[in-house]
Formats: C-alpha cells, sequence, structure tokens
C-alpha cells in the first residue's frame, strides 16, 4: 500500500533493464519498499538490475520474464505478478528507438518498433489496468516522449508509436479517474541513456536521475502528465503552433 | 448484448478514505441491517474480502480496504438501556452521538469518549479508544462485558472477557482493527451522571516543563484531564482542562429541574471547497495564539456542556477539509514516563520542519489493559495533526518513530497512516500472540483492510 505520504510498498517494472526506471525506483523511499519485480528478457543487464536495487538495501526485489512483442503471455504475466500481492506502482517502461532510415529502408523494422512501443503497452497496460481497478488502488506510469507531441521527419517512426502511446495512456487515465487507480503519463525529452548513446545531443537533454524525481513528484502529487525537465511542456507547447513549412525546417 | 467494460465502477462502488483525506481507496460498500446479512457476505466474500466501517473518524487506512465488500453496519443500532443496572446493549452501527442523546438524559454517560462523538461503537471497540479519563478508567474495551461478533466462517459468537473459551478472542478484537470479524452489538456498563453539565478547572501554563509538572502533581484528583499544547509557540506553552461531570446540585437553581437536558450542535460546517495552502504557519499561528488567549488563566469549577468539554472537534462539521485536497496526517504516540523528553523533542521535530498543528493535545495514560493491540500503556501520549504535502515530513517521522520505539513506545493505528511494518511489529510485542487469536477466529483471511496490508498485519 501506499503510504498516507505517498510512498509506496510494491513496485512492477515493465521494461526491467530501463534506465530511466530503474532511476525512478531508486528515487522511492527505500525503506518503505517490500517487493520489486523487474519484467523483462533475461539478460545480464536484468540480473544487473537486480544486484544493483538490492545493492542499493531495497528489499525483495526479483526477475520475471516478459517480451513485450508476446502479447498472448501477457495475461498471465500480469495475473501471476498480482496474485501474489498488490502492486502500489507499475512503471510501463519498454521501447525501443529503432532506426528511422532503417526502418524506412525495411519496413518489417519499423513494424518491430510499433509492436514493442504500441501494441505491447496497449496489451499489457490494459491487463495491468484492470488489475489496479480491481485492487481499488494503485498507479500506472507510462513513460511517452515529447517525440510523439509532434511528428518530426528524422523519428517519426519512433515519434507516432509514442503518440499512440501517450494517446493510449491519457485515455486510461480518463477510464481509470474515479477508480482509486491512476495513469501518470511522462514525456522525457531527450535523455543520457544507452538507448540514445551516439545520437547528437538535443537542447534540454537531462539524465535518468532528473526524470525520476520529476517522475515520484508527480506520483505524490497524483499528477496526470509530467514533463522532464519541467519546461519542456512550454516549449513543446510552442513548437505544436508552428506552421508545418517552419517546423519542417527546424526537424530536419 | 453488449459488453461492460471491467474498468467502468459496478454497483455501489465508491472511494473510501479515512479522516485524513489521504490515500483512497475502491470498495464496494454494502448497507447491512441484520446479522444474517453480515454473515452472507462473509460466506460470499470474493478474493479481497470483506471490513466493517463505522464513520471513517479513523484518520489513516483502517476503515478501507480496496477492492473489498465494506460493510456499512449504520441500520444496526438498536440501544437498549437497563437503567436499574446502568448496562447498555448497543448494535455496532449506533454512534456515541446516538447513545448519547438516547442515554444522557437518562442519568447515563459512555464510559469513554474521544474528542468526537462521530465514533461507532464498533469502530470505539475496533480502535478500543481512549479519552480524557484513561489515567483513572482506561480506554473503551475496559468497559466492555461482551461482543456479539461474525467471524470468518460466518458464524455468530459471543465474546466476553470472562470466559476462559472466548477471553483471548475478546481481547484480540478490541483493538483489532476489524481485523477479527465483523461486530454487530456490545453490551458495556454506563457512567451515572446528575447533570449534563461539567465542572471544569483551567490553567494556562507558561511552558510545556510547566504543563507537564502540573499534569504529573494533580491529574490523579481529576476523572478528566487534557492538556491543548500551542505548537507554533517555542516554549510549548500550553492550556490544561481538568474536571468531573457537574452534579445536579452544583448547577444554578434555575437549571436544576433540566440538568439532564442535552442538545449538542455543531456550530458550523467547513466550506467545501478550500484551497490549498490557506492553513499556513501564519493562519495556524493566529489559531494557536486565540486558543490559548481565550482560556482563563485560571479558573476553578467552571460549569461547561458536555459537548464543548469533550468534543471539541464536532463543532465545526467536516474540519478535516480545512487542510485541502493533500491531506492530512494525525501523528500520536505514547512514551513511558521515563522518556518523558520526547515529548518536547517530538515538538520542535515538527516545528522544525515547518509542520504546523491546529489541536496538538497532551495526555497521561493509565495502565494498558490485555488487548495486544490496544494502544494505550502508562506514560504521556502526544497527538498533533500535520498537512501531508510539506516536505522532509516522511524523514521527520520516522526519526521520531524511531526515538519512540527505542523508547518502549508506539503509534496508534486508528491514527495512523504512514508508519513501517517494522516499526509497528517491534513496538506492538503482542503481535504474534494476536495474529494466532485472528487466525483462529479468521482461518482464511477474509477480513482485512488497506492498514492490514500497509502493515503485513
Amino acid at each position: 500500500m501506499n503510504d498516507a505520504l505517498g510512498n509506496p510498498q510494491s513496485v512492477l517494472v515493465l521494461g526491467g533493464t530501463s534506465e530511466i526506471a530503474l532511476a525512478t525506483v531508486l528515487a522511492l523511499p527505500r525503506n518503505r519498499l517490500r517487493r520489486v519485480v523487474l519484467a523483462g528478457r533475461p539478460s545480464p543487464a536484468r540480473d544487473a538490475a537486480v544486484t544493483r536495487l538490492s545493492g542499493a538495501g531495497i528489499a525483495g526485489v526479483s526477475a520475471i520474464d516478459f517480451e513485450a512483442r508476446s502479447t498472448s503471455e501477457h495475461a498471465a504475466l500480469v495475473n501471476d505478478v498480482f496474485d501474489v500481492g498488490d502492486i502500489d506502482v507499475v512503471l510501463l517502461a519498454f521501447g525501443v528507438l529503432g532506426s528511422q532510415d532503417e526502418g524506412e529502408a525495411n519496413p518489417d523494422l519499423a513494424v518491430e518498433v510499433a509492436t514493442t512501443n504500441y501494441t505491447g503497452a496497449v496489451s499489457v497496460g490494459l491487463r495491468v489496468a484492470v488489475r489496479l481497478k480491481d485492487q481499488g488502488h494503485g498507479s500506472l506510469v507510462v513513460f511517452s516522449s515529447v517525440a510523439g507531441d509532434r511528428a518530426r521527419r528524422s523519428n517519426f517512426i519512433y515519434g507516432s508509436t509514442k503518440a499512440g502511446l501517450d494517446a493510449f495512456a491519457q485515455g486510461l487515465g480518463d477510464a481509470l479517474h474515479g477508480s482509486g487507480a491512476h495513469v501518470l503519463v511522462v514525456r522525457p525529452g531527450m535523455v543520457r541513456t544507452k538507448m540514445t548513446t551516439g545520437l547528437p545531443e538535443a537542447p534540454m537533454t537531462t539524465d535518468p536521475d532528473v526524470v525520476a524525481k520529476i517522475v515520484v513528484a508527480g506520483l505524490r502529487r497524483g499528477k496526470n502528465t509530467v514533463y522532464a525537465p519541467g519546461p519542456l511542456r512550454f516549449v513543446m507547447t510552442a513548437l505544436k503552433t508552428l506552421p508545418r513549412p517552419v517546423f519542417r525546417r527546424l526537424s530536419q | 448484448m453488449s459488453t461492460q467494460s471491467p474498468l467502468r465502477l459496478g454497483e455501489g462502488e465508491q472511494l473510501l478514505t479515512g479522516w485524513g483525506r489521504t490515500c483512497p481507496s475502491l470498495a464496494k460498500v454494502v448497507p447491512v441491517s441484520t446479522v444474517e446479512q453480515v454473515q452472507q457476505c462473509i460466506k460470499e466474500s470474493g478474493p479481497r474480502g470483506v471490513l466493517a466501517r463505522g464513520l471513517g473518524r479513523s484518520y489513516g487506512d483502517a476503515a478501507q480496504s480496496g477492492g473489498a465488500c465494506v460493510l456499512d453496519l449504520k441500520a444496526i443500532s438498536t440501544i437498549a438501556l437497563n437503567a436499574s443496572t446502568g448496562n447498555v446493549r448497543v448494535g455496532a452501527g449506533a454512534s456515541i452521538h446516538d447513545l448519547l442523546l438516547a442515554t444522557v438524559p437518562a442519568g447515563f454517560f459512555v464510559p469513554v469518549t474521544a474528542g468526537t462523538r462521530q465514533v461507532s461503537v464498533g469502530g470505539a471497540i475496533a480502535a478500543d479508544i481512549h479519552g480524557k479519563n484513561h489515567h483513572v478508567e482506561g480506554s473503551f474495551g475496559n468497559h466492555v462485558s461482551e461482543i456479539q461478533l461474525v467471524d470468518g466462517r460466518g458464524e455468530a459468537q459471543s465474546l466476553t472477557p470472562d470466559d476462559p473459551v472466548t477471553r483471548e478472542r475478546f481481547w484480540a478484537t478490541v483493538g483489532g482493527m476489524g481485523l477479527t470479524g465483523v461486530m454487530t452489538e456490545a453490551t458495556f456498563k454506563m457512567l451515572p451522571i446528575t447533570s449534563s453539565m461539567m465542572s471544569v478547572d483551567t490553567e494556562r501554563c507558561a511552558d510545556l516543563d510547566d504543563v507537564m509538572s502540573r499534569m504529573i502533581e494533580r491529574d490523579s484528583q481529576y476523572r478528566y484531564s487534557v492538556a491543548w499544547i500551542d505548537s507554533v509557540a517555542a516554549t510549548g506553552r500550553g492550556v490544561l482542562t481538568r474536571g468531573d461531570h457537574a452534579t445536579a446540585d452544583q448547577l444554578p437553581a434555575a437549571k436544576r429541574a433540566t440538568a439532564l437536558d442535552y442538545g449538542p450542535k455543531a456550530l458550523a460546517s467547513a466550506p467545501g471547497l478550500i484551497p490549498g495552502g490557506l492553513l499556513n504557519k501564519l493562519t495556524i499561528r493566529a489559531f494557536n495564539e486565540a486558543w490559548f488567549r481565550k482560556a482563563p488563566k485560571f479558573e476553578q469549577g467552571a460549569l461547561q456542556p458536555i459537548s464543548e468539554f469533550f468534543h471539541p472537534l464536532d463543532f465545526v462539521q467536516d474540519w478535516n477539509r480545512v487542510y485541502g485536497p493533500g491531506g492530512f496526517v494525525q501523528y500520536q504516540f505514547v512514551v513511558p514516563d521515563g522518556a518523558a523528553e520526547i515529548i518536547g523533542i517530538a515538538l520542535r521535530k515538527l516545528q522544525s520542519v515547518g509542520a504546523p498543528s491546529f489541536l496538538t493535545v497532551l495526555k497521561r495514560f493509565g495502565a494498558a489493559n490485555p488487548a495486544p493491540l490496544s494502544f494505550p500503556q502508562p506514560g504521556w501520549t502526544l497527538a498533533a495533526d500535520v498537512p501531508a504535502g510539506i516536505p522532509g515530513l516522511a524523514t521527520a517521522l520516522d526519526e521520531l518513530d524511531e526515538l519512540v520505539a527505542a523508547a518502549g513506545g508506539r503509534l496508534y493505528l486508528a491514527k495512523d497512516s504512514r508508519q513501517s511494518p517494522e516499526m509497528f511489529a517491534r513496538t506492538y510485542p503482542l503481535l504474534s500472540k494476536w495474529r494466532q487469536t485472528r487466525d483462529e477466529l479468521d482461518p482464511t483471511g477474509v477480513f482485512t483492510s488497506d492498514l492490514a496490508r500497509r502493515l503485513a498485519l
């Protein structure tokens, strides 16, 4: 259960090796956490994530196999996790960036990005939402992206999956309104992680720790949407009003 | 035929919180009016279980249970007073308010009352509430002679403290936060009175030491005693009020014929929408200053109506809304006499994080009763309201928890909404004994609450 000061006891991370999600778990008060489940593909990175959280003094860290694209397995996975006990916070943090150029050349690769980022999220997100509503409390944090705010020539395959995910998460939040369960949509700008290694840094690029702090504060205040860093909200509002030709030239 | 989404709210589903308005959870609220209906709900309970809820005056998550079937026993409220013995048989859903309306004119007062009369009899036993008379008369459970309980198998049983077979179950239910079953009725002894007025002595005290030494010196001479502490003043000055029921002949001659008239009223209702931040250090400082000045410096034998003396929290309806949408926590702990310095430390700690409090109350407890989860134990208890959104509050309260636990003290479950399961287990050493009895009464774990989940009860 969350306590009255907004501190959760149990967390499920979908995309258990996500650096932003791990930073978020580490930003929660550690002395209240009793169960953290990292759902992801079996890998040395997942083992390392378990070790890292346990090493940071978090109790009850475990891993479970999860593949975003294997949607037929999602129902069993979600039920397995929730049948053990209530989950206070679910971080939906899986996703791939893909390569825009390769996707344009080989649409099968673009479909993989879409299946992971959007279809997988719809599949697991709905199942999580039902369990949160059934337990009568809990938060689902959906990691969207400012890339979904407006399609850009340079990354619209990825951006469109995040646009779809973002719209899905907003609607899900409205569906759960008044149910005790709650959805927080997080729209980070560019974050320094292994996903973005080697890419040129955009303005207002930030670190996982900064995103994590914003997520934890947003959870505590029951927010519906947060940007990370916060001022990106105004930048994106302005960018969305630009005429297409201007924006096209800006975002080459 | 169209499919109903599992995300839509079902019949009777609503969000419940405690009085502090933090951490809502969704549950199906089912009104029940007979013992048979209670039994049926328990026998048909789903995986999320069943919990009885009274008037929702516990501050944290004790009377809510996400996804569960929450029973509303308001309709189980029969009051049968035996005026020759002073014993009363009351439906668990009746409130202390209802009970006083029925019994004060007949010359009887409840053996124990909290700062509000909006407490159900079931809730009073489940939390084993205490009042200003704890130092002489103990908590609510001390006065109860029988509890009717529906257990986890749906079987009705009668529990008494004298029967060796039911003794453990009786005391596990007293203070058991509704987790041993659903109480449907209780019998307890009322206090005979000859007037509905109180005779009250009031003293303003210059600082915390002054308050505490006056309490140590003379509390034993009064049936009722409590101190209000100015949580904003660095000195910890306070107002001590002590007294007893006035006898009819203490009243002015003109009032003696109507000595037992009783008509409590709420004076005002808090507005529906209160902006966050209205309660700040300035407004709370002003309130505390006014509350201190309002009290006479020294006064003896002043006559006060029952409600004014016992139920200051009932003068403003829905006063819990003044803390705004973020809600508040009430921190109440007890420490043994030998650790009295923790009272001052706690007040300074709350001041240091800028956690202002309106009604900070200090009281001395007498002997504990045998209930494993009952809160009171001999020593000092302090209760302070704090808005939940204050930065640094979580850490400050965790640090206080540590001091309280190390001193052999503990927190009150009816107020708690944030302690850790480790803190709870450490400070209630009879927990495993209680669990054993609870498991006998509820072998399949039908009864649960958000509090039970949070504290891993």
